[in-house]
């Protein structure tokens, strides 16, 4: 039976990206930064799972203004790094686990999440940088990863409610495979943030550690914020944080925490960073 | 108008990307989205005011795309991660880009993330003053 035995939450913000691409993770703007994923650099190295569900957002790469996919679940082969416009990231292609895929598609469909099903995915920034966050540089990545890309772009998103629920319905799902397998689920995304119009810059740090402390302790309550509230103290793109409830969700009903970090800023963003364990 | 686009109203120096707005602006995103192949970059480099006349855009969607004032663009149905593709072209970052929008100038911009971002104080409610 396959068994999800660790989730994480991070930031994904393209600077960061960009910094590891290009060699300037040592520089004082970014070495608080990049240190405070150390710890995790050494424990993703002594508990390599076979398989990441890696929730994210697309940001007008493989989703055009034709398409607004509200779920969409990546059942290919694999997963090229996207050219964003700068061209594509230098980083390995993403191996898919399709098989684990199918079955979540099959399952979580079957429970009434009616999800778009990707045969075709170009994955960018959203999903590439929390792999170079956590494996670093490597030549192929140590996992093979099953990209849930949620709409956050267009208003209304998805509910934190049902992100959750969903997260849930993962949890029956991946314990429903047949095959030995150990499952992460990552939620990417956040923390507060808005890249737009006169109030951009703006960032909520009392709010985003609230979030992350509901996250761990209160996940049923947090689930329940409107929209509104996210953009009022979280930012207009601050809303990527109910992704974080699609993990906590498939995480079940306790979580213990192992790492946490915060730090502003990352570009525009506030950084955010959960490793936790489910405890039942 | 519904309650639940209204909402999003009350919050100062915003614009949510609703379905209304994505529908606005549909044309505006698509010429955005056409900036991610190089040939495109070239030719809008070249000649902006030919290369966007081929799109079916509203004339004042054209005017705030040659004047990259990228508020007037989200109030015509423009979203940032599709504006991105101009201002990649432009070679800005999103740190760059952004500032434009706040009034402020890119030093003072960078130096109040710096100093923990922009205070939620006073950003939260139109009607409520907070």
């Amino acid at each position: 039976m396959a068994r999800i035995t660790a989730g994480l939450t991070t930031s994904h913000i393209p600077a960061i990206g960009a910094a590891i691409d290009l060699g300037m993770t040592g520089e004082p703007y970014w070495k608080p930064l990049f240190a405070g994923y150390e710890w995790t650099k050494a424990w993703a190295a002594s508990e390599v799972p076979d398989v990441v569900i890696l929730v994210y957002n697309d940001h007008a790469s493989a989703f055009t203004p034709e398409i607004v996919p509200t779920f969409a679940l990546g059942c290919a082969d694999e997963f090229p790094p996207a050219d964003e416009g700068y061209g594509a990231r230098p980083v390995p292609v993403v191996q898919g686990h399709p098989e684990l895929a199918a079955h979540l598609a099959q399952s979580l469909i079957l429970d009434e999440f009616d999800l778009t099903l990707m045969y075709k995915l170009d994955v960018d920034h959203g999903l590439t940088v929390p792999l170079s966050l956590v494996y670093g540089q490597p030549a192929e990545w140590p996992v093979r990863v099953i990209p849930l890309a949620v709409n956050v772009v267009q208003y209304p998103p998805p509910t934190g409610h049902r992100c959750y629920t969903l997260g849930q319905a993962i949890r029956r799902a991946v314990q429903s495979y047949g095959e030995d397998l150990t499952v992460h689920v990552w939620g990417t995304g956040g923390m507060s943030h808005q890249l737009q119009g006169p109030r951009a810059g703006f960032i909520n740090s009392a709010f985003d550690n609230a979030f992350l402390d509901r996250l761990i302790s209160d996940p049923d309550r947090l689930a329940r914020v409107p929209h509104v509230e996210y953009v009022r103290e979280a930012g207009s793109e601050g809303i990527e944080l109910v992704m974080q409830l699609i993990m906590r969700g498939a995480m079940g009903p306790k979580v213990e925490e192992l790492y946490r970090f915060y730090h502003v800023p990352g570009s525009n963003t506030a950084v955010g960073h959960l490793v936790v364990r489910p405890t039942e | 108008m519904t309650e639940y686009t209204s909402e999003f109203d009350d919050i100062p120096g915003t614009r949510v990307f609703t379905a209304q707005r994505a529908k606005q602006g549909y044309q505006l995103n698509q010429f955005c989205m056409s900036l991610m192949k190089p040939e495109n970059r070239e030719r809008f480099k070249a000649d902006e005011r030919a290369y966007l006349d081929e799109w079916p855009m509203t004339e004042e969607q054209k005017q705030a795309v040659l004047d990259r004032d990228y508020n007037r663009m989200l109030d015509l149905g423009g979203n940032i991660y599709f504006l991105a593709k101009i201002f990649a072209t432009d070679g800005l970052s999103y740190l760059q880009a952004v500032s434009t929008m706040t009034g402020m100038n890119i030093d003072d911009y960078q130096q109040m993330m710096l100093s923990g971002g922009r205070s939620p104080e006073g950003w939260r409610s139109v009607k409520d003053g907070t």
